[in-house]
């Protein structure tokens, strides 16, 4: 590489640099500056350091670019999703404040955002890949600070069995991803996307043994059924805010990060994928969907909701067109609104009552108003009622499959939506309608928390009744 | 702006006024003063029409107005009615203003009731104003959802469970129905130009045969399931039963209208052809919810259960009536939409009242109510009357189209089922003045009874301004009917 390439590094890499940049200061600082000031100002700071690091660097231009001979992509899109990942990122941040500037977890604050921002550049770089190195890393960069950060609570032991769950099945799948990735260098004698796309011809038995591994290792990512199985564990056991930033954040990167892979690497042998993906879908979405009826545990009852989400993501894979691409990052984008409402307010409530059940919530309604009004809200946006958002990202994602033929899958899913409404209402029905003589008393949240909800709010209500967003990301080039 | 859309935006300032009212005299303030404007909005919108077509404007629908939504799919918010959303819009208006004042005093959370209220309300306007599939589809679910919480909250009996009944096969109708509008919109062009908007596509008309033998079920179907159509009914006796009063004037007077409307103006007139190559399959079904609705109702003790059966035998008619696809017979069942619409509000409302003194909705435990709420119980054989068909009320009129309308057919088939379906109205008669003859005359049951008051003014206007629709709709159909017709004759054109 000659050396004339380092402009283009800083200026093609912003997003990451910058998050790297910004993870450096917050060590320093967290190591440096005095325990009093820390209390004080550090969530701020970490906030505001996420915040400059979108604004400068995550919006997107028009054009595609390419860096390390292929290695390293951007194109308008990804940084779209990078700034996507980042707003979630940052409504975590504002829900975690009160939690994680307790007296039980501000000692180890500081390691708190320096993993989130960690996991944040793998997924940049997953997102960004080219080739199945970069990927790889980036997957991996991603994983396992998460596998710390499930294990943060250090009082129960319920975390560190989350988090020993989450270490041993995101090395596992990596261990199959990478299986995949050696076969693929085996039929090919290349790592990059564009190349195998050209040389592997697809009907080899190896070609699907390798996609086979491939899909597996990102699937557990997903949590696509049959691979799901740590999901409800791991969500129930770590702390609220590591779970909700695993069911949103993680998801849409990995998500993102499947579709680019499949459209890059894959395009030659649609049918194969499509086949493995369209059964993945059918199972993902009704298994998720009947297991999230038993649930008590809220966090358990939104990993199986999350679960048949990721089914509905990966609709827009199957359209295999730019409408189902822009029709999934949309998706990712409402469903990162809903979801962190839902989890903003169980965060809430857990800080001060330690109460996760569906029962505990009975009667919510007339304690605490508008926090039932909230999760009310992100129950239907996630059941896809309008005029909400989640209604506009279900409608797209199953345009954009119609489009492609999927008529009867899309019949699957829609059936799904009855059930999932379902579910969705029970939490509703116990807020509103159920019966208690002692609901939980009122809830006073900090004002960070405030904030997190209501841009969560505003953006259940605004995101489909504004078209200008989906306007504005189907107007967004893929660069493929 | 087109004013048109002041039936979506009257509502939407109402919830935003009842969000900051204090007392429950400001609630009851904004809920009257916005209902009253969209009752004058929807009469100022019938005579404006009359006016226009009387000047001689032929256009399919009129005040058209079309705002691009979302560009890359063609999607617009795109508003206009014709001769029957004119008086579809009309009939909401007049049960959403009967229902504000049937709601009078209602308890708990009585903001919340009112916000949920106008919420469904908003659903039933911008769905009867729409012309473009995709924000029709929109205004339908909202108007579904808010069903939940109002019959789970304020509701009576078993009401999650009717809640939750009801909810869930509304929607899984309104799923079948997506995939449908969904399949329109991709067939909607032969040139690729795909649009939502339903004259477009119906000029277009690009949608091909094999396809719609798909498409077509699937609409009537998901329609039909909000129209009671057997054996997808059943969420509506239980739903009905449960409801607090407002919401089952509501729900049976207008949102089982939309399923109705839906039908012809999505299913048959988007899909002539599969409309006049499958209309035999659903007519069965239908026949059997008229029936079948009928006979149960003649079993049912429960108040509320009798009309909601007859409910399901009525609407089972407008179904039926439409899938006759000649203009006399359809013009009938629009003429029984709105006549269904204000009787069974009446009854409902009726119902709710006589509940709200006795306790009860049990007619084994009441009886004599003549001599003790006079004023209601004459209501109650006014709505009585209508509903079985006396002449001078909407009842008759809707049905004698509607079965002249059959018989026109002139083949076996058409002519048994219109036979069976003309037995509802023997049993109707029977259902009907069974009740009226237990529950209003004979002796008191129940001593306590003697001490109840008659209807308050609020009550009284909220019956009296149902009354007038009923009776005004059968002492002078003739011009509605002609308004109706006329409208259906470009649907007939496409179905021959």
């Amino acid at each position: 590489m000659d050396l004339s390439q380092y402009p283009l590094i800083w200026e093609y890499m912003q997003p990451e640099l910058l998050l790297l940049a910004a993870t450096v200061l917050l060590f320093f600082i967290d190591l440096f500056a005095p325990s009093r000031f820390l209390d004080k100002w550090f969530s701020a700071i970490a906030c505001v350091l996420l915040v400059a690091v979108t604004a400068i660097s995550c919006i997107p231009g028009t054009e595609s670019h390419t860096l390390f001979g292929g290695m390293f992509v951007t194109t308008p899109m990804t940084t779209m999703v990078k700034m996507i990942l980042n707003i979630g990122t940052l409504l975590i941040l504002l829900q975690a404040h009160e939690w994680i500037n307790s007296e039980a977890c501000k000692i180890r604050r500081g390691e708190f955002y320096e993993l989130l921002f960690f996991t944040l550049f793998g997924m940049y770089l997953m997102i960004s890949s080219g080739h199945f190195l970069i990927f790889f890393i980036g997957l991996e960069t991603a994983s396992l600070p998460i596998a710390a950060l499930v294990a943060f609570n250090k009082q129960g032991g319920e975390s560190y069995e989350s988090g020993a769950k989450y270490l041993f099945t995101a090395v596992f799948s990596s261990a199959l991803f990478l299986m995949g990735i050696s076969f693929m260098y085996a039929i090919s004698g290349t790592l990059y996307f564009d190349d195998i796309a050209t040389v592997a011809s697809a009907n080899t038995a190896l070609f699907i043994v390798a996609l086979t591994f491939i899909i597996s290792g990102i699937g557990f990512k997903l949590s696509l059924v049959p691979f799901h199985l740590w999901t409800a564990d791991v969500y129930q056991g770590g702390p609220t805010a590591v779970t909700s930033y695993l069911s949103v954040i993680s998801k849409g990167a990995a998500a993102f990060a499947f579709l680019w892979v499949l459209f890059k690497t894959f395009s030659p042998s649609p049918e194969i994928w499509q086949g493995i993906l369209y059964a993945l879908i059918v199972l993902t979405i009704t298994l998720g969907n009947l297991f999230a009826i038993r649930q008590k545990n809220l966090k358990r009852f939104l990993a199986f909701s999350s679960i048949s989400q990721a089914g509905y993501i990966m609709l827009g894979i199957m359209a295999g067109s730019a409408q189902g691409m822009t029709a999934l990052v949309y998706y990712v984008l409402v469903y990162i609104f809903s979801n962190l409402a839902a989890f903003g307010v169980i965060a809430a409530i857990e800080n001060k009552t330690g109460k996760v059940s569906m029962d505990d919530y009975d009667g919510l309604y007339r304690t605490n108003p508008k926090l039932s009004l909230t999760m009310m809200l992100a129950m239907f946006s996630l059941a896809g009622i309008p005029p909400f958002a989640g209604f506009f990202s279900k409608f797209f994602i199953f345009t954009s499959a119609v489009h492609a033929g999927y008529y009867i899958l899309v019949l699957i899913a829609l059936l799904n939506t009855i059930i999932s409404l379902y579910y969705y209402l029970l939490v509703v029905k116990a807020m509103f309608i159920n019966p208690n003589d002692n609901p939980i008393a009122a809830v006073k949240s900090d004002t960070s928390a405030r904030i997190g909800l209501v841009i969560c709010v505003a953006g259940i209500l605004l995101l489909g009744i504004v078209s200008a967003v989906y306007g504005y990301l189907s107007g967004m080039s893929f660069g493929m | 702006m087109n004013f048109l859309s002041l039936f979506v935006l009257i509502p939407l300032l109402m919830m935003v006024g009842l969000a900051i009212a204090r007392s429950m005299k400001q609630i009851r303030t904004v809920a009257v003063v916005g209902s009253t404007l969209q009752l004058g909005l929807a009469i100022y919108t019938l005579i404006k029409f009359l006016m226009e077509r009387a000047a001689g404007n032929t256009e399919e629908m009129l005040f058209q107005a079309s705002t691009m939504w979302y560009e890359p799919l063609n999607i617009h918010y795109a508003v206009g009615v014709d001769g029957i959303s004119v008086t579809m819009l009309l009939l909401s208006a007049i049960i959403v203003f009967a229902g504000v004042f049937a709601s009078w005093k209602i308890e708990p959370l009585s903001k919340e009731f009112f916000l949920w209220l106008i919420l469904l309300s908003i659903g039933v306007f911008g769905f009867f104003i729409s012309i473009d599939l995709f924000t029709m589809f929109m205004f339908y679910e909202v108007a579904l959802i808010p069903m939940y919480l109002l019959i789970g909250i304020w509701g009576s009996g078993k009401k999650n469970y009717s809640a939750m009944k009801l909810t869930l096969m509304l929607m899984g109708g309104s799923a079948l129905l997506m995939l449908g509008i969904i399949g329109i919109y991709y067939h909607s062009s032969a040139d690729g130009n795909y649009t939502m908007n339903l004259l477009e596509i119906a000029r277009n008309n690009a949608i091909p045969e094999n396809w719609q033998y798909f498409l077509f079920p699937l609409t009537f179907v998901g329609f039909g399931v909000l129209g009671a159509m057997f054996p997808f009914h059943t969420w509506s006796p239980d739903g009905h039963a449960s409801a607090p009063t407002a919401v089952s004037m509501l729900h049976a007077g207008v949102l089982m209208k939309l399923g109705g409307y839906g039908c012809f103006r999505v299913a048959i007139y988007l899909m002539p052809f599969a409309a006049n190559e499958l209309s035999w399959i659903f007519l069965i079904l239908t026949g059997i919810s008229v029936v079948y609705g009928a006979f149960s109702a003649c079993v049912q003790t429960d108040l509320k259960y009798i009309n909601a059966y007859s409910s399901v035998s009525h609407c089972g008619l407008v179904l039926f009536a439409i899938l006759m696809l000649n203009n006399t017979a359809m013009t009938g069942a629009v003429m029984q939409m709105l006549s269904h619409g204000l009787m069974t509000a009446l009854f409902f409302a009726l119902i709710g009242m006589i509940y709200g003194r006795t306790h009860t909705r049990d007619i084994r435990e009441m009886g004599g109510l003549m001599k003790i709420m006079p004023f209601l119980s004459v209501c109650y054989v006014i709505a009585g009357l209508a509903s079985l068909g006396l002449p001078g009320l909407s009842g008759f009129v809707a049905e004698m189209t509607i079965f002249v309308g059959s018989f026109q057919h002139s083949d076996m088939f058409h002519r048994v089922f219109t036979i069976i379906a003309c037995c509802s109205i023997v049993i109707t008669a029977v259902y009907i003045l069974r009740v009226v003859g237990k529950l209003l005359y004979g002796k008191v049951q129940n001593e306590h009874h003697r001490e109840l008051t008659d209807a308050t003014w609020w009550e009284r206007l909220s019956a009296v301004t149902l009354i007038i629709g009923v009776a005004g709709l059968g002492l002078f159909p003739g011009w509605i009917s002609q308004l109706i017709s006329n409208s259906l004759n470009v649907i007939i054109e496409r179905l021959s």
